[in-house]
């Protein structure tokens, strides 16, 4: 029965090692995808490449339905799974800030420390850039507070918020992702960039 | 010999689904055994705490934001996503290493300068740990993770970041193309 750590008591080393070996996974993937390249991701915005949306809906369908089969046959405890707390305010405002970062620089913090592995030195450069900001966030917090913590939502799911049943809404999450591989593919022949694409 | 794969012999990327497919079963295996996804801010926040901590405990402990992380003789490092990600920055190194692509370069549009790449980056990176506070993870810890449970938030966040990336790229459209 999942999820294993938090019902076993379990060392902290090995909490730890487990960690790093799912970290070593999660970063091979994304390298080998493509995403340790900044203008690859970029891509994704302009049509020529769109690898980012193949990438992350592929991951997050395999998530869903594994977690949703996971349940199903009674292998995990959902009651214990984190389902992300939605501040209503705080994730709208905080992701359009972070969608203006991703366009100016070219990464999100997970792909920037596997770039910066692999000697990227632009995402070097953005990795230093995301300890400045949380910094300033840090030191400003007191400014933001207020932002932060309105319009508290719980932990709720998208699916309760439609009204509608779990199983629906994988479904939905499943026909929504298969139209965007589809519009996907289609923008890469559309805005193809032979001279972008050869270069990474 | 430059970028030659030596899983697939073939010095492209791995195929998008496929490598999707990876992700998404190291997604749902951080899930069966933490009972939470994936993370990369968290991480980082880690390391801007323990800097202020070992510069001024004292100013560290009374603050509102850093006090959080270090209540009860807490280490911030002394946590689950720093370890996972210092196994990105293995993983992606192993995979760079197979494939061939481990090189010190900054990667750049043809049509701006080196330097401005550079701004341009810190700049990025402090707009995204900004908002990842505020918006209490990023791409991976509240999108990718967020959606995997099906929660609200993993799906506005997600809307938020792709849209707004989406509606300012006609802007940026030299630092790419």
């Amino acid at each position: 029965m999942g999820p294993i750590i938090p019902i076993n008591e379990i060392s902290q080393e090995l909490n730890f090692l487990i960690a790093f070996v799912i970290g070593i996974g999660f970063g091979f993937a994304l390298e080998q995808a493509g995403f340790s390249s900044s203008r690859k991701l970029a891509g994704m915005f302009y049509g020529y490449d769109t690898t980012v949306l193949k990438v992350f809906f592929t991951a997050a369908l395999v998530g869903l339905i594994g977690l949703g089969l996971l349940n199903h046959f009674e292998m995990i405890d959902m009651s214990i799974v984190y389902i992300n707390e939605y501040y209503m305010n705080s994730a709208i405002i905080g992701g359009v800030i972070m969608g203006i970062g991703f366009i100016v620089g070219g990464f999100c913090p997970g792909t920037s420390v596997c770039a910066a592995a692999i000697g990227k030195i632009d995402a070097m450069a953005y990795l230093g850039g995301s300890l400045i900001g949380i910094f300033i966030f840090g030191e400003t917090y007191p400014l933001w507070k207020d932002l932060y913590i309105k319009n508290y939502l719980g932990d709720i799911k998208l699916s309760t918020a439609l009204g509608l049943s779990d199983g629906l809404m994988v479904f939905l999450v499943i026909i929504a992702a298969v139209v965007m591989f589809w519009v996907g593919e289609w923008a890469e022949k559309k805005f193809n960039r032979p001279d972008i694409t050869k270069e990474i | 010999m430059e970028n030659h794969n030596y899983i697939t012999h073939k010095t492209k990327y791995m195929n998008p689904y496929i490598a999707g497919l990876i992700l998404g079963f190291v997604l749902l295996g951080a899930f069966y055994l933490t009972g939470r996804g994936l993370g990369a801010s968290g991480a980082m926040k880690s390391v801007v705490v323990t800097s202020v901590e070992t510069v001024s405990h004292e100013k560290a402990e009374n603050s509102a934001f850093y006090s959080k992380y270090i209540a009860d003789g807490k280490n911030p490092m002394s946590s689950w996503l720093v370890f996972q990600v210092l196994g990105v920055l293995v993983g992606g190194f192993l995979s760079g290493a197979l494939s061939g692509r481990l090189k010190l370069t900054n990667e750049h549009s043809p049509n701006i300068t080196s330097h401005k790449r550079i701004v341009m980056a810190v700049l990025g990176g402090m707009l995204f740990g900004f908002g990842s506070q505020l918006g209490r993870g990023c791409t991976s810890g509240a999108a990718l993770s967020g959606m995997a449970t099906l929660s609200l938030a993993g799906f506005v966040t997600m809307v938020a970041i792709f849209g707004t990336a989406f509606l300012f790229a006609y802007f940026f459209r030299k630092n790419w193309i």
